[in-house]
């Protein structure tokens, strides 16, 4: 399989962004070039405005102010359909109706390209096929969403963002109410993805440490803020996670790759 | 660093994984498709089984309504009154004038209330979210009893335009206001399902005090016709009423089968079926507006029945296993619902009894174990 794409222009951009609810702004005056065929992980403490800016980048909120452009295009000026042609989300919170099964949802990421005369064509099939032998899901084809566990699920829900078939991957916290064995099996999936298929990921973790060891870029927030970007070993430091989370903690190189851990301290105990 | 070798080798590596030889695709148990060239559409096995023996089961109710709608007629006589044989002249009359547009009615209103409710359940995402919790057959009464009462009929009873187009139009103008006024209010940032139907038991309530304070104003005989009508009564239609309502059921019942194709992604969270392209909004207010237009025409013709619209869809959703309720389905369901019903209400006790009394008794049970349950678990 080919190695990561040597980079990288930014077909996902967002320049002077502010997003809300209800007036109530949660992203404030934010730019962000999103680099292409890479892994990038929004972190930041809760409330900060991650999963926001997610739905901001995927056309899910109408922005209060600024734009996020597609290969130069405002997404605004893009249909609905048209997006979901181009980039595919997945949401944090997801659901779905009781007694839907497995491949009949995931044949629903089909959606963006059917018509009301192609509704399950052949090379749906074989992509809906494609998708769950990709994670690994493909036994439960027929089995009610409903009945599988947390990360079977998890990746069923992954399975109907490929199928979309899009270069672009915006991912809401994918490893949320998994333990870390599934944790690491989502992301190990996510880098697979972005490996051998070139796909563009970006993704809100809360993990840090998992953040730094699968990600190319790391995006830092804080109060609809970006504090700092770029690889994790220039963004997750000790400073930062001060700066950001109001937390002290050490960073150690973790030992399988190197990347930056976070070790984090007791407040009181903490050696200041 | 090229910045142009991203996407091409984007391409190279998803081709590589397109043309990895793929096993024999062997097609899901769960979802299937018809296909034709560029044509491919999805088919339910079940749910077209469960579709044809219902159509079997109309016709059946159909017949039983016909030959028991009164004193019984042999089925051969009721056939041959239809397909204009020679029978006795009442009989024909019977089966033709009277009957025949009664068990329309009763196949016109069943049909369009459970599609109705397989709409409003499957795009609030909630089994209790039918038109009749959301307001609109409650709104309707008030309309049909507002003409009933303010435009004094007087002992005689409404008759004339006032009953032909004046009560049918108030309501269906008043059963669409209500629908629309609980969607609006219950809309902040999108619909949820919960506040939905808490502002229509709401505007239930209000519509309901309403109907019965204009009860109050309207002398005896009025109040009497409205008091038959709000029970729900398929007694004495007439093809002059049911004619341009079936025409009209007709229209509104294809527009919805049409629309199904957008109800399971609209059955999903907001963020997943609009990042699968659905604009949701619009969707939203097609299929809810479809919704209110259906229940209306229902309500016009057979008054404020209750349960049907609630019960059909997810009798349906049983019968055909199916995800979300298939709008043919539930509109057959219904069909054969308010047929049974109405024959059940002309039959089993000594004086007949206008049909809403048997959807409630049949319907409210349902209710009751469809409350428990989902109070057992989340929706």
């Amino acid at each position: 399989m080919s190695s990561p794409p040597l980079v990288a222009g930014n077909r996902l951009q967002a320049r002077g962004l502010s997003l809300g609810y209800d007036g109530r702004t949660v992203v404030e005056n934010l730019s962000l070039d999103v680099p292409d065929g890479r892994i990038t992980s929004i972190i930041g403490p809760n409330g900060c405005g991650k999963s926001t800016l997610l739905r901001g980048l995927g056309r899910l909120l109408r922005p209060m102010a600024g734009t996020v452009t597609l290969d130069g295009v405002p997404l605004a000026r893009l249909s609905t359909r048209r997006t979901a042609q181009l980039l595919s989300v997945l949401p944090q919170a997801h659901t779905a109706p009781e007694g839907l099964t497995v491949a009949d949802l995931v044949s629903r990421g089909r959606h963006p390209r059917q018509r009301w005369y192609q509704q399950f064509s052949g090379a749906d099939e074989h992509a809906v096929h494609r998708a769950l032998e990709a994670t690994g899901i493909a036994e439960f084809a027929d089995t009610p969403v409903d009945e599988l566990s947390g990360g079977q699920a998890q990746r069923v829900w992954i399975s109907m963002t490929l199928v979309q078939d899009t270069d672009i991957l915006l991912l809401d916290e994918p490893t949320t109410y998994l333990d870390l064995a599934h944790q690491v099996e989502i992301l190990e999936l996510v880098h697979r993805l972005n490996r051998d298929l070139g796909r563009t990921v970006v993704m809100v973790l809360h993990d840090i440490s998992l953040a730094a060891r699968f990600s190319d870029h790391i995006v830092a927030m804080r109060e609809g803020r970006i504090l700092a970007q770029g690889p994790p070993g220039e963004v997750v430091t000790e400073r930062l996670l001060e700066k950001a989370f109001g937390l002290r903690a050490r960073i150690v190189p973790e030992p399988v790759t190197g990347r930056p851990h976070v070790i984090p301290l007791a407040r009181a105990a903490a050696p200041r | 660093m090229n910045p142009l070798s991203a996407t091409p080798v984007a391409e190279t590596g998803r081709d590589a994984v397109r043309a990895a030889p793929s096993p024999a695709v062997r097609p899901f148990r769960s979802v299937r498709a018809l296909r034709a060239g560029p044509v491919s559409i999805r088919v339910h096995p079940r749910t077209v089984a469960v579709g044809g023996l219902l159509i079997v089961g109309v016709t059946a109710a159909a017949a039983a309504h016909l030959a028991f709608g009164g004193t019984p007629i042999p089925y051969i006589q009721v056939l041959t009154a239809l397909t204009g044989g020679a029978t006795e002249a009442s009989v024909h009359l019977a089966v033709t004038e009277f009957r025949a547009p009664r068990m329309v009615a009763a196949i016109l209103v069943g049909a369009c209330l459970a599609a109705a409710g397989a709409i409003t359940q499957t795009v609030a995402r909630n089994p209790l979210a039918s038109p009749d919790i959301l307001g609109v057959t409650s709104g309707a009464s008030a309309g049909a009893v507002a003409v009933l009462v303010l435009a004094e009929g007087g002992a005689a009873g409404l008759s004339g335009p006032a009953a032909t187009v004046g009560m049918p139009t108030a309501a269906f103008t008043a059963g669409m206001a209500a629908g629309v006024a609980a969607y609006l209010l219950a809309y902040r940032n999108g619909i949820d399902s919960y506040r939905l139907i808490l502002v229509g038991l709401g505007i239930s309530g209000l519509t309901a005090a309403l109907t019965t304070w204009m009860l109050t104003l309207g002398d005896v005989t009025s109040a009497a016709q409205a008091l038959t009508w709000m029970m729900g009564s398929l007694n004495g239609k007439d093809w002059a009423l049911v004619t341009p309502m079936a025409a009209v059921a007709g229209v509104l019942l294809g527009a919805a089968v049409l629309c199904g194709r957008w109800l399971l992604p609209a059955a999903l969270d907001e963020d997943t079926a609009i990042g699968l392209g659905l604009r949701l909004g619009l969707v939203r207010v097609v299929a809810l507006t479809l919704a209110v237009l259906l229940a209306a025409v229902a309500t016009v013709v057979g008054g404020p029945l209750v349960f049907v619209a609630l019960a059909s869809p997810q009798i349906a959703r049983l019968l055909t296993r199916a995800p979300v309720p298939p709008v043919t389905v539930s509109a057959l369901t219904g069909a054969v619902f308010v047929l049974v019903a109405d024959t059940a209400a002309a039959n089993l006790l000594a004086v007949p009894l206008p049909v809403g009394v048997a959807t409630a008794v049949l319907g409210a049970p349902y209710l009751i174990h469809l409350v428990m349950r989902s109070q057992r678990r989340p929706l």
